[in-house]
Formats: C-alpha cells, sequence, structure tokens
C-alpha cells in the first residue's frame, strides 16, 4: 500500500511462523494481534465469542488490554475511547450486536477514528438463529448508520484469510482514519483449516503528527493527522460537526458540508486503490458468478465442475464489499453475457451489482440458516443455461 | 473575576453557552479551582462528556484533551481510554439525564469495576437542552414539558445507587455549596478509584420556571433551603425530610 505520512514497517510475527490448524475466529483474533492489536473490548455474543476468549487469553499474555464490557454499546465505546487514546483497538459482534453499535460506528466515521469490527454474521433478522450462518449485514454496515457515511467491509473466504484480512483491516483503519468491519460469517468463523502463520507481517500506523488540524485538510479528499490524548495536542473531539480543529459548529451549513463530503470522499476516492477482487476462469468466460464469503468457495467449486463440461463459466470473488468494487464489476459485465449472484440474503449485493453492470444479472438467494451448497449454485446455473 | 482560571481556559473560546442563572458556570469554576488546589496538569488530564448542556462544561472551554461523545456514552468512552493509558487523569462531566437514565448502565458497571475515574454529574433534575422533558432524577410531582399532570415517578437517589454499585467516593453538594462542591471534586481526583461527585445545579429555564421557582436567584435559595447535611438529616424525621435534599460525602476512604 503507497503511504504518506503513515509509517509502514514489517514486524516480527508473535506467532512462530509455520503451518497451524485453527478455526477462522481464532486466526482473525491472530491476525489482529500480529499487526499490534493492542486493545479488545468485547461482549460475549454467538458465533462471534471465540474472538473475544482467544483475545482474553492472548493479551494480557502480551501485556495489552482485554475488557469484557457491559453490552455492546459500551464495547464500542471503549474501543473508540481507546483508539484515541493511541490504541490500534477492535471488538468484535455478531448481528443484534452489530445493531447496538451503530451510533457508536457513526460517530468513528464522523471524528475519523480507526478501529476495526469483526462482525460474524449469524442468520438473522433480530435474534434470528443464533448458531447459524447469514450474509444478512452486507447494507446494514455501510447503511446501518443515519447519514452519509463510508466504512471499508471485507470479506473473508478462507481460515486463511480470516488472518489475513485481520492484519489488513487494522491497516487500512490506521491508513485511512475509518472503521472498517471484518464481514465474516459463521461458517468461516467456526471453520478449521491449515494456515500459514508468515515470518513477517506489515504494519502502518497512523500518522501522529501535531502541526496539522487533526481534523480537516486542503484537499476535498484529505485524510488529517491523528494525535493521541495525553500527547498535549489538547484535543477537542466531538461527534458534533466541527471545524478542523474540532470545535463545534453546529449551525453552519458550509462547515458540515465540507466536512461531510470529506469523509466520504477520502474513500470513494481511493476506491480503486481499496478494493481487492479475484478473479478464477474468467480470461474467455462468457458467464460469470460474483460471490464473496463462504458463498464463493461454493460458487469456485461449481465454475470448476461447469468447467469440466465445457460452459465458459467464471468467478469474480469479492474481497472487498465496501467500499463497493464498480470497476472489476463494471469491466466484467462488459465481457460476458450474465452474471450469477448467489447470496445468503435476498439480494444486498445484487442490487450494486446491478448498478453498475451491463448485462444479464441473475440472482440465486438462500436464507435458511444453511450454507449454500456448491451443487445448488451447479444446479441453478445448469438451470438457467 | 472569574479570569483567574484562564490558564486552564482555551483562549479562543470566549463565552459559555448556559443560560443565565444556569449553576453549571458555578460548577465549572469549582472543577478548575479543585485541579488548580491539587497542582494537576492539564496536560495529564482527559475530560470525557456525553450530551446536554453539562456536556459542555469542559468540551470546548477546558485547555486538555477534550472527549465529546454521544448521548449516556461518556463513562464507556473514558473506560477504553483510562485502560489503555492509565497515566491519563480522566475526569466525565455530564448531566444527570446522560449519566443515570440512557448512560445508567455504564454508570454503575464502571462503578463495580472501580475504575480509577471521576465523574463529575450536574443534576439540573430535567432534560435541559431538549426543553425540558421529566428526567430519571426529576421530583415526584414537579412540572416538566412531558409530565404536565405532575411527575408520578419517583426519582433515583444518584450517590446511593452508584454507592451500591461499589463506588469508592461518593459525594453530593449544591453549586451554592461552591467550596465543599471543590474540596468533593479534589477528594474525588484523589481517590484511586471511581469516584461520583453529584453537583445539584439549578436550571432556571427548563426546570424553574415551569415550576415557579422564581428568578434564578430565587431558584438557589430554594437550593440552599433544600440542603441538609448528613448529621443534620439522622436527627430528622421521615416527615421533616420531605423536600430536602442530604448533602455530603456518603462513600470515602
Amino acid at each position: 500500500m503507497e503511504l504518506k505520512g503513515a509509517e509502514l514497517e514489517q514486524v516480527k510475527n508473535l506467532l512462530k511462523p509455520g503451518d497451524y490448524y485453527l478455526s477462522g475466529n481464532e486466526a482473525a483474533a491472530e491476525g489482529a494481534i500480529a499487526c499490534g492489536c493492542d486493545f479488545y473490548a468485547g461482549y460475549p455474543i454467538t458465533p462471534s465469542s471465540e474472538i473475544m476468549e482467544r483475545m482474553a487469553q492472548r493479551l494480557p499474555e502480551l501485556g495489552r488490554c482485554f475488557v469484557q464490557m457491559e453490552d455492546e454499546i459500551g464495547s464500542i465505546s471503549a474501543v473508540i475511547g481507546a483508539s484515541w487514546a493511541g490504541a490500534r483497538a477492535m471488538t468484535a459482534t455478531s448481528g443484534p450486536g452489530f445493531s447496538l453499535m451503530m451510533e457508536g460506528l457513526g460517530y468513528a466515521v464522523f471524528t475519523e477514528t480507526p478501529l476495526v469490527v469483526m462482525d460474524i454474521q449469524r442468520a438473522g433478522p433480530c435474534t434470528g438463529q443464533a448458531t447459524r450462518v447469514g450474509a444478512g449485514d452486507i447494507m446494514q454496515a455501510k447503511w446501518g448508520m443515519h447519514g452519509d457515511v463510508q466504512v471499508i467491509a471485507l470479506s473473508p473466504w478462507s481460515v486463511q484469510e480470516m488472518y489475513e484480512l485481520g492484519i489488513q483491516a487494522f491497516n487500512m483503519a490506521e491508513k485511512y482514519r475509518v472503521p472498517v468491519v471484518l464481514l465474516g460469517e459463521e461458517a468461516i468463523g467456526h471453520l478449521r483449516e491449515r494456515i500459514r502463520i508468515p515470518e513477517r507481517v506489515p504494519i502502518i500506523r497512523r500518522d501522529r503528527s501535531k502541526d496539522r488540524p487533526p481534523f480537516g485538510t486542503e484537499e476535498p479528499a484529505g485524510i488529517p493527522p491523528m494525535p493521541a490524548f495525553g500527547e498535549g495536542a489538547h484535543l477537542l473531539v466531538t461527534g458534533s460537526t466541527h471545524d478542523p480543529w474540532g470545535v463545534r459548529r453546529t449551525e453552519d451549513p458550509e462547515v458540515h458540508q465540507r466536512l461531510v463530503e470529506r469523509i466520504n470522499r477520502k474513500i470513494l476516492a481511493r476506491r480503486e486503490e481499496i478494493c481487492r477482487t479475484e478473479e478464477y476462469f474468467l480470461q474467455d468466460a462468457e458467464e460469470a458468478v460474483i460471490a464473496y464469503g463462504f458463498t464463493a468457495r461454493s460458487a469456485l467449486y461449481a465454475v470448476r465442475r461447469l468447467r469440466e463440461k465445457g460452459r465458459r463459466v467464471g468467478l469474480l470473488r469479492l474481497q472487498t464489499l465496501w467500499p463497493f468494487p464498480e470497476q472489476a464489476v463494471d469491466t466484467l459485465s462488459r465481457r460476458v453475457k450474465r452474471i450469477l449472484v448467489p447470496e445468503m440474503n435476498l439480494g444486498q449485493v445484487l442490487g450494486e451489482v446491478q448498478k453498475v453492470a451491463r448485462c444479464q444479472v441473475q440472482a440465486y438467494n438462500q436464507v435458511n440458516g444453511e450454507i449454500i451448497h456448491p451443487e445448488a449454485i451447479l444446479e441453478s446455473m445448469e438451470r438457467r443455461g | 473575576m472569574a479570569r483567574d482560571m484562564d490558564a486552564y481556559l482555551r483562549e479562543e473560546i470566549q463565552s459559555t453557552p448556559f443560560c443565565p442563572g444556569c449553576g453549571h458556570g458555578i460548577l465549572m469554576g469549582a472543577i478548575l479551582r479543585a485541579i488548580d488546589g491539587l497542582g494537576l496538569s492539564m496536560e495529564r488530564m482527559l475530560f470525557v462528556s456525553g450530551i446536554g448542556c453539562a456536556a459542555w462544561i469542559p468540551s470546548p472551554h477546558f485547555k486538555a484533551d477534550t472527549l465529546h461523545t454521544l448521548h449516556g456514552r461518556a463513562v464507556a468512552f473514558a473506560t477504553g481510554a483510562k485502560l489503555y493509558n492509565p497515566e491519563l487523569i480522566t475526569v466525565v462531566v455530564s448531566g444527570d439525564g446522560d449519566l443515570s437514565s440512557i448512560g445508567g448502565n455504564h454508570l454503575i458497571h464502571a462503578a463495580r469495576r472501580n475504575l480509577d475515574m471521576t465523574v463529575i454529574c450536574a443534576n439540573n433534575m430535567i432534560y435541559g437542552m431538549t426543553g425540558g422533558q421529566v428526567a430519571s432524577t426529576t421530583p415526584l410531582g414537579a412540572q416538566s414539558s412531558t409530565t404536565p399532570s405532575g411527575n408520578q415517578e419517583p426519582p433515583f437517589d444518584l450517590c446511593g445507587l452508584v454507592a451500591a454499585a461499589g463506588a469508592t467516593y461518593v459525594a453530593r453538594y449544591g453549586v451554592v455549596q461552591p467550596l465543599l462542591l471543590q474540596r468533593a471534586i479534589q477528594r474525588g481526583l484523589q481517590n484511586k478509584g471511581f469516584s461520583f461527585i453529584e453537583a445539584l445545579s439549578p436550571c432556571p429555564t427548563q426546570f424553574g420556571r415551569r415550576n415557579r421557582m422564581g428568578s434564578a436567584g430565587e431558584a438557589l435559595k430554594g437550593l440552599r433551603d433544600s440542603l441538609v447535611s448528613r448529621k443534620e438529616a439522622s436527627k430528622m424525621g421521615k416527615e421533616a425530610l420531605q423536600g430536602k435534599v442530604i448533602y455530603g460525602e456518603f462513600v470515602h476512604g
């Protein structure tokens, strides 16, 4: 990643490099730890609790801070407070807890507070099926807050990626001064796979300069520096509309417009730098599947089977969901005749694909608390072939 | 006269937003004089506040790090900052509705943990900023914009609540007792644990007018006349204590 102001360094991994057999939740916690996460606040909720349990063990061992809060609102609040005190801070939760965190997440967006939320999605709405899988929080991660906001949301499809995106989430949060949501799913959180722990981990640290205003830049898409409490910066942090130095300006239309536009632009102007996708068998494809998370595993299986049968089909896997990888979807839609979007919800990414795609877009939706079986995608493709 | 605390205030902020007769200005002075009396450096202090009039006491006036948070969440934000950097002398200043109603859960849990922070609750017995709605601290029978027939619910005894939850310094004084209030804040700051100071601060605009308390001066006099010390209260019967507020230190080392 290209850097300005922020520092990048390679640090030695705390786990001995090599192969491990871990669950997705354990791997995500280890990724966070490897990337310097030194504050965790959370509240138990299935199916994310293993992240907190791992943190409760590992962080104190490393002399870092762990606290179990009284609820999810308290958790996100403590994470924001710690981040301003200089921490690389995170929490983990699932649907109902994620709902409770929305106001705090909006505060973090507006005050440009780096933090990571790992939302291990379960079958909603409401309490739903607490132990079952779903992917119903995609829209909530972006639109669950009031007002116009941008966050970064990542979607891992393996235990290895729970680890790697756990690292990337922190680096992106620090670099762009934005909350990053790791949109895991129960099926990945509880999956056990072999993963490879590397020798070194890239770490991006926030720019802590005190010479420039912490809440404004000359550039309309700029990212200001962020000193910490206790460094003599006399920080004024507020969730009300504020000028570049943090002074409340709650009735000035220009200040509000400029601030809201900047916190949106700073992410959208870097969309292509942030967005990551992977292509499988797309070079000569006439039709494609767009998938993310666990569903992309099933989709890849289906694509391989269809290839064996001679169908020219490929897969575009979305690793970034917010900001939405519009460019990749647009490019793909100009090359293929149709796109299938299988999802463990009633069509949340589907709508985003439809916004940009120039070909036919079809959906395969399942909200029964189970993963989408590879055969189901295969059948769906064959039926529509 | 008020300028002796200049060194603790941001030069660029020239006036407070408080209504004439509001008790919060006296409380602001008491907080700064307590810090001054202890010789604490503002560079080491973090002031956290929620939403409401009292939340504007530290933010943006105090020349220190200030964190103006969400409604009810000041104590939880402060918990994160203090746990991560225990060197920060962490002070929460907020109102009764913010701390004890929407934020009540965070308040009792922070007290239970006996976290080393000082929470100063400016209790005006009403939601001032939003227009005078009933609070969890409004006296029985009092008028508010949401209790047109008078408040039907008994109020919280905030000091009793926080003491029961585990706070290790708990005191209540009115802003009409500025020196006692200042001393309580100093003791709270010195206590290595969770300190809670309830500062009774009249709201002439939203509470006083509706409840016919007269001018701002008369509201302050009314507060003064309602206060009885713990010692006096121990000799008074239940009936004599009707409409009275007990002041003093309820938990101390």
